[in-house]
C-alpha cells in the first residue's frame, strides 16, 4: 500500500494529503491552546483568591517587636533591674547545613570560646525548631564590624541587636529580685496555659525566680508587630505596617537597697537569712538570704560551671533562706508563747514560778539551760532572761490545742503570701498535723510530753524567717498583721498610673492593749538587761527584741559546748527584734545557721540594721570602706 | 539615480520579508523585552543584553530569509554531520555543570552543540525526503527515524530531556508531514505506551522526581516542588487582569525561580493576568497559523515538511514551556519563543522563523 501511494506520483493527490496533515496540525494546535487557556483559567480565575492567599502568606511576615521590660527600683528609686542593649552573634540552625562547620568557620573571625560551644550546644537542645540561637553575646564594635566583612561566608548566622537584663547591684538582693533567663520547655507550657503565647512570640527570656517571676506579666509589656514583606530568601525588604510595642511596667520595690547591702554584709561568709518588715506596712525593708549569687550570671544562659558551682555548693546559694528555709525558733517563741499565756488567761504578768532548773514530767527531766534555775520567775523576767522552765510548764497548762490556735493566727506555720514564688508553709506542730505527718498509727498519736518542748520553740516547731518577721512585726503593731510584701507600687508605662499594692490587714488579732504592752516591755528588757543587752549597749534608741538558740540536734543531756561541736552540728542563732519599741518602724528577725547563740551573731546583726535604718549610721567597719577600698 | 539605488534597497531590503510573520516576531520580542526588563529589575544590564541578542537574531533571520530553499537544503547534510560529531566530542571531552554534560570548551567561551541539531535535523531529514520523494518506501522512514534516534539518544544522554524532546519533536513532524503512514503513527504509539514502564527506568532520579513532582507538587515543597508551586502561585495570583507590569510581588521578591529564562510565563502571568495571556497565547496561534499557511502552499516537497516540521517545533516550545509553567507538564528545560531571555534560542528560533520566510517569499518568486 505505501509503495502504491509514493509510486503513484500524483503530485495534487500528495499536497492534498499533505494538506490533510496539516490541517490535522492545526486543530491539534487549536486543542493543545484550549487546554492550556483552560489550565490558566483554572488557576486565574477559579482559584485566583486561594493563589492571592498564597502570594500575600509568601511575602507578608509578622515580625514580633519585643518589648522593654519594666525596671525594677528599690523604694528610694535606686536602680536593680534594667536592660541595656547589646550586639549578639546568633545561628538559626535549620537554616545551617553544617553547623559544625560554620561555628568553625566563625571561631576564625570572631573569638569563640569553648564555653560559648558548650552554652550553644545546651540552648540547641532545648530550642524551638525555627529560633536563632546565640553563639557570642556582648560583641565589642570592632568584632561587628569584623562579622559584618564576612557575613557573605555564613548564611543563616546574623548579628542582631538585643536588650539584655542587668542587674546592677549585682548579688545585693538577688534572693528578693530574682532573676530572668531563657524560656524553657516548662515556662512555655506554663505561657501557653496563661494564653500569653501571642504576646510572647520573639521573647527569649522570662522571669525564673524573686520578684522578676511573680510579677512577669506585669515586667514584661505587650509585643508589638511590624509587617514586613520579605522575598524568597527571608530577607526583610520593606515595612508594611506597625504596631509599637508597650513597654513593661516598672516596679518600686519597698526593699531599701541600703539595707540590704548592709545587711548582706553583716553576715560576713555566714549562712542565714534576715527579714525587715516595715510593720505600719508589711513592706519589706530587707530580705536577706546568705550566701547570694550573681543575677547577671544568668541572664544570657549560666555558664556551665557557673551553674554546677551554685548548685553543688554545700552553702546552697541558689535557697532562699528567708522563705525557703524551716528552723525552730528556739527562745524566739517565748514572746508569742507569752502573749498567749495572757489572752487565753493562763497566766498573769506578775504570777511567778519557782524554777528549780529541771521540769519533770512523766518520768523525763526537761533543763534549763541555767544550772540550779533562775529562781522565782515572773512573765517579765522569764522572757529578760530567757527561763526554759517558765515555758515548759506554760505549754504544759495550756495544752497543745491551745498553742497551736494561737499561733496559727500569727501566721505560724502557713505561707505568708509574700510576693515571691515557692515558699514552705514550715510545721505548726499539732495533733492534727502529726496525724496527717505520719502514716504508722503509733506515730501519728500526740503525747503530752511532746507539747513541753513546743513551749520553748523547739520540737516539732519548724518555721521560716519570713513567719517569724511577720510575728514580730506584728506584736510591734499591736496586732494588726498585714501581708509580707516586696513591691510597693506597679507603675502603668503607658499612663503613668501607679497600682499602690495596698497595706491591707490580713487580721486584726483582738489582743488586748495591756497584754501587748507587758510583752513589749519584756523585750525592751531583753536588749537593755537581758541577753542581748551587750549587742544593744549604747543605742540611741529603745529597741525590744529577743533571742533564740535553735538545736541542731539533741545532745542527750550532755553539756553543749559550741567550740567542742563541728560546725555544721552547732545551734543555729535567732534573734527578733523591732524598734523604736513605743513607735516601731522596722521589725525583723535574723537566723545565722549555726551561728551558736543568738546573742552572740545573730542580735549584733540586728543592731547594724537598726542604727543603719534609724539613724543611717554605718557599721564601724563598713563605715571606712570606701577609703579602705581605695587605699 | 540615488532614487532608483535607494528604491532598489528598499526592495531588497524587504522583498524576502513576510510581513505578518515580521509583525507577530515584533510582538512577541517586545513582550518578551518588557517582561525581562521586570524580571531582572535589579539588574538591567540583562535587558540591554537581551536586546542586543534580538537584533542579533533579526539579522540572521533576514539572512537565512534571503537564502531560497534550494541552498537551505544544501545545508542540510553538513550541519548534520558537524552536529553530530560535536555532539559525540561532547560525550568524550565536554563540560560538566550541574550534573549534565551539554557544554564543549573552547577555550574561549562554551558551545551547546545540541541547539544547532534543533535545525540542522529537520533539514537533514527534509532534504533526505526531498531527494527521496518519488521513490519513498517504508525503508526510507526507517532510514530518517535512524538519523533522528542517534541525536536524539546522545542529546538524552547528557541528560538534557528539553532539547531532546524538542529535537525530536522537530525531527518527527519532519517525518510525519513527509507522509509517515498512519498505521506506522498508530503502531508508534502503541509502542511508545508499552515502552513507558522501561523508558521510566532508565530516567534519571532528577528526571523521575520532576514527573512524580507534577503529579503531587506539594510532596516535595522546598525541592523539586518549588518551582511549580512558586509558578502557580505567581499565574494565580496574577488574576484576570494580572497584578500590573513592575507589580508582581512573586517576581520581584524572587519567588520565581529561573524567571527571567524558562519560568518567565509566570512572571508575564502575573503582572498582565489571563488576558494577558490571551493575547500572548492570541500572537503565539497567529505564529503557528501563518507558519501552517506557508508550509500548506510551498511549492516543494522539502519547504512542506520543513515549514510543517518548523511550525510545529515553535508549537512545541510553547506547549511544553507554559505547561511546564502553570504546573501540566513536567519540568523540562524548554524556553518560551522570544520571551526567556538567552542569545542561542533567540537566534535559533529566529533561523526558523527566516527558513519560514525564504519558503514562503522565495515560493511567490517561483510564481511570479
Amino acid at each position: 500500500m505505501l509503495a502504491r501511494q509514493s509510486s503513484l506520483n500524483a503530485p495534487d493527490r500528495e499536497l492534498d494529503r499533505f494538506r490533510f496533515r496539516v490541517a490535522l496540525a492545526g486543530v491539534a494546535v487549536f486543542a493543545a491552546f484550549a487546554v492550556l487557556i483552560a489550565r490558566l483559567f483554572h488557576l486565574q480565575v477559579v482559584q485566583h483568591d486561594y493563589y492571592t492567599t498564597r502570594a500575600e502568606d509568601n511575602r507578608i511576615s509578622l515580625v514580633p517587636i519585643v518589648p522593654n521590660r519594666g525596671v525594677i527600683v528599690d523604694r528610694k528609686g535606686t536602680v536593680l533591674a534594667r536592660n541595656y542593649s547589646a550586639f549578639t552573634l546568633e545561628i538559626t540552625p535549620s537554616k545551617v547545613d553544617d553547623l559544625d562547620a560554620t561555628i568553625e568557620g566563625l571561631g576564625r573571625v570572631i573569638e569563640v570560646l569553648p564555653k560559648d560551644r558548650k552554652r550553644f550546644r545546651r540552648l540547641l537542645e532545648e530550642s524551638k525548631t525555627f529560633e536563632s540561637l546565640p553563639i557570642r553575646t556582648r560583641l565589642t564594635e570592632e568584632e561587628v564590624a569584623r562579622f559584618a566583612a564576612n557575613r557573605y561566608l555564613f548564611p543563616g548566622v546574623e548579628v542582631k541587636a538585643r536588650l539584655f537584663r542587668q542587674y546592677p547591684l549585682g548579688s545585693i538582693g538577688s534572693h528578693a529580685l530574682g532573676y530572668i533567663s531563657r524560656i524553657n520547655k516548662r515556662d512555655m507550657e506554663m505561657i501557653e496555659e496563661k494564653e500569653q503565647t501571642t504576646n510572647y512570640r520573639g521573647t527569649d527570656h522570662i522571669g525564673k525566680s524573686g520578684i522578676e517571676q511573680k510579677y512577669e506579666f506585669h515586667l514584661h509589656g505587650e509585643t508589638g508587630y511590624e509587617q514586613v514583606e520579605i522575598d524568597a530568601g527571608g530577607r526583610a525588604v520593606r515595612s508594611l505596617s506597625r504596631s509599637a510595642p508597650v513597654q513593661g511596667n516598672n516596679l518600686t520595690l519597698t526593699l531599701d537597697s541600703k539595707l540590704q547591702e548592709m545587711a548582706e554584709k553583716a553576715f560576713g561568709d555566714r549562712r542565714g537569712a534576715l527579714v525587715a518588715i516595715e510593720p505600719a506596712t508589711g513592706g519589706i525593708l530587707a530580705l536577706v538570704s546568705t550566701p547570694t549569687f550573681d543575677p547577671n550570671l544568668f541572664v544570657d544562659g549560666i555558664r556551665t560551671d557557673d551553674w554546677d558551682q551554685l548548685n553543688t555548693s554545700p552553702d546552697k546559694p541558689l535557697l532562699n533562706r528567708a522563705l525557703n528555709g524551716a528552723y525552730p525558733p528556739g527562745s524566739t517563741f517565748k514572746p508569742f508563747m507569752a502573749l498567749a499565756a495572757l489572752e487565753t488567761g493562763k497566766r498573769t504578768p506578775g504570777q511567778a514560778i519557782s524554777d528549780p532548773g529541771v521540769f519533770n514530767f512523766g518520768g523525763h527531766q526537761f533543763r534549763d539551760d541555767k544550772k540550779g534555775g533562775h529562781g522565782s520567775v515572773d512573765m517579765f523576767k522569764s522572757i529578760v532572761q530567757s527561763c526554759d522552765t517558765y515555758y515548759y510548764m506554760l505549754a504544759n497548762d495550756m495544752g497543745i490545742d491551745a498553742i497551736a490556735r494561737f499561733m496559727g493566727q500569727l501566721g505560724f506555720g502557713q505561707r505568708t503570701g509574700v510576693d515571691i514564688e515557692g515558699e514552705s508553709p514550715g510545721v505548726l506542730p499539732s495533733p492534727e498535723w502529726k496525724a496527717r505527718r505520719f502514716k504508722r498509727p503509733e506515730q501519728q498519736k500526740w503525747f503530752a510530753g511532746e507539747t513541753i518542748s513546743i513551749g520553748i520553740g523547739q520540737g516539732y516547731n519548724s518555721y521560716t524567717p519570713i513567719q517569724l518577721a511577720q510575728a514580730t512585726a506584728t506584736i510591734a503593731n499591736n496586732g494588726v498583721l498585714y501581708r509580707p510584701h516586696l513591691v510597693k507600687y506597679i507603675t502603668d508605662s503607658r499612663t503613668g498610673e501607679r497600682t499602690m499594692i495596698e497595706p491591707e490587714p490580713l487580721r486584726v488579732l483582738p489582743w488586748k492593749r495591756q497584754n501587748i504592752e507587758v510583752i513589749k516591755k519584756a523585750m525592751v528588757g531583753v536588749n537593755i538587761s537581758g541577753t542581748s543587752a551587750r549587742a544593744f549597749a549604747g543605742a540611741g534608741y529603745v529597741s525590744a527584741g529577743k533571742t533564740g538558740t535553735a538545736q541542731v540536734f539533741s545532745l542527750k543531756g550532755a553539756d553543749y559546748k559550741a567550740s567542742s561541736v563541728k560546725k555544721e552540728l552547732r545551734d543555729h542563732a535567732l534573734f527578733i527584734a523591732f524598734a523604736p519599741a513605743e513607735e516601731p518602724k522596722i521589725a525583723l528577725a535574723v537566723l545565722v545557721e549555726n551561728g551558736g547563740f543568738g546573742a552572740q551573731s545573730a542580735a549584733p546583726i540586728a543592731r547594724m540594721v537598726f542604727d543603719y535604718y534609724l539613724l543611717g549610721k554605718l557599721p564601724k567597719g563598713a563605715a571606712s570602706e570606701d577609703d579602705v577600698e581605695e587605699d | 539615480m540615488a532614487q532608483q539605488f535607494l528604491h532598489r534597497a528598499r526592495v531588497r531590503l524587504v522583498e524576502h520579508i513576510d510581513g505578518p510573520l515580521l509583525f507577530i516576531t515584533l510582538a512577541l520580542m517586545a513582550t518578551g523585552l518588557t517582561t525581562v526588563y521586570s524580571a531582572t529589575y535589579d539588574a538591567n544590564s540583562r535587558l540591554l543584553a537581551q536586546a542586543v541578542n534580538m537584533a542579533v537574531g533579526l539579522c540572521v533571520m533576514w539572512t537565512v530569509a534571503q537564502l531560497p530553499p534550494q541552498k537551505l537544503m544544501r545545508f542540510g547534510v553538513p550541519l548534520y554531520v558537524l552536529g553530530i560529531i560535536l555532539l559525540l566530542l561532547v560525550f568524550l571531552v565536554g563540560v560538566r555543570v550541574n550534573g549534565a554534560t551539554r557544554w564543549l570548551s573552547l577555550g574561549f567561551t562554551r558551545i551547546q552543540p545540541s541547539e544547532l541539531l534543533k535545525v540542522a535535523v529537520p533539514l537533514m531529514l527534509a532534504w533526505y525526503f526531498h531527494k527521496h520523494e518519488a521513490v519513498l518506501k517504508l525503508r526510507h522512514y526507517v532510514v530518517a527515524c535512524l538519523l533522528l534516534l542517534l541525536p536524539f539518544a546522545l542529546i538524552a544522554k547528557q541528560p538534557d530531556l528539553g532539547t531532546a524532546i524538542l529535537v525530536g519533536a522537530a525531527g518527527f513532524y519532519v517525518i510525519f508531514f513527509a507522509g509517515l503512514p498512519w498505521q506506522v503513527i498508530a503502531g508508534l504509539g502503541a509502542a511508545a505506551a508499552g515502552a513507558a514502564p522501561f523508558v521510566w527506568t532508565m530516567l534519571h532520579d532528577y528526571q523521575r522526581k520532576r514527573i512524580l513532582t507534577l503529579i503531587d507538587p506539594t510532596s516535595d515543597p522546598l525541592g523539586a516542588g518549588y518551582h511549580i508551586i512558586q509558578s502557580t502561585i505567581a499565574i494565580g495570583s496574577g488574576g484576570s487582569f494580572g497584578k500590573g507590569w513592575l507589580a508582581g510581588t512573586q517576581t520581584h521578591l524572587e519567588f520565581i525561580p529561573e524567571r527571567h529564562t524558562d519560568f518567565i510565563f509566570a512572571v508575564y502571568s502575573e503582572e498582565r493576568g489571563l488576558l494577558g495571556n490571551g493575547i500572548l497565547l492570541l500572537l503565539y496561534l497567529l505564529l503557528i497559523g501563518r507558519g501552517l499557511m506557508i508550509a500548506a502552499n510551498a511549492s516543494t516537497l522539502f519547504a512542506r515538511v520543513m515549514a510543517g516540521s518548523v511550525t510545529l517545533s515553535l508549537f512545541t516550545y510553547v506547549f511544553v514551556n507554559v505547561g511546564m509553567v502553570s504546573g501540566i507538564l513536567p519540568v523540562v528545560g524548554v524556553p518560551l519563543p522570544f520571551m526567556s531571555y538567552g542569545g542561542t534560542a533567540i537566534v535559533t528560533l529566529s533561523v526558523c522563523i527566516g527558513i519560514l520566510m525564504s519558503i514562503q517569499t522565495h515560493r511567490m518568486l517561483v510564481r511570479k
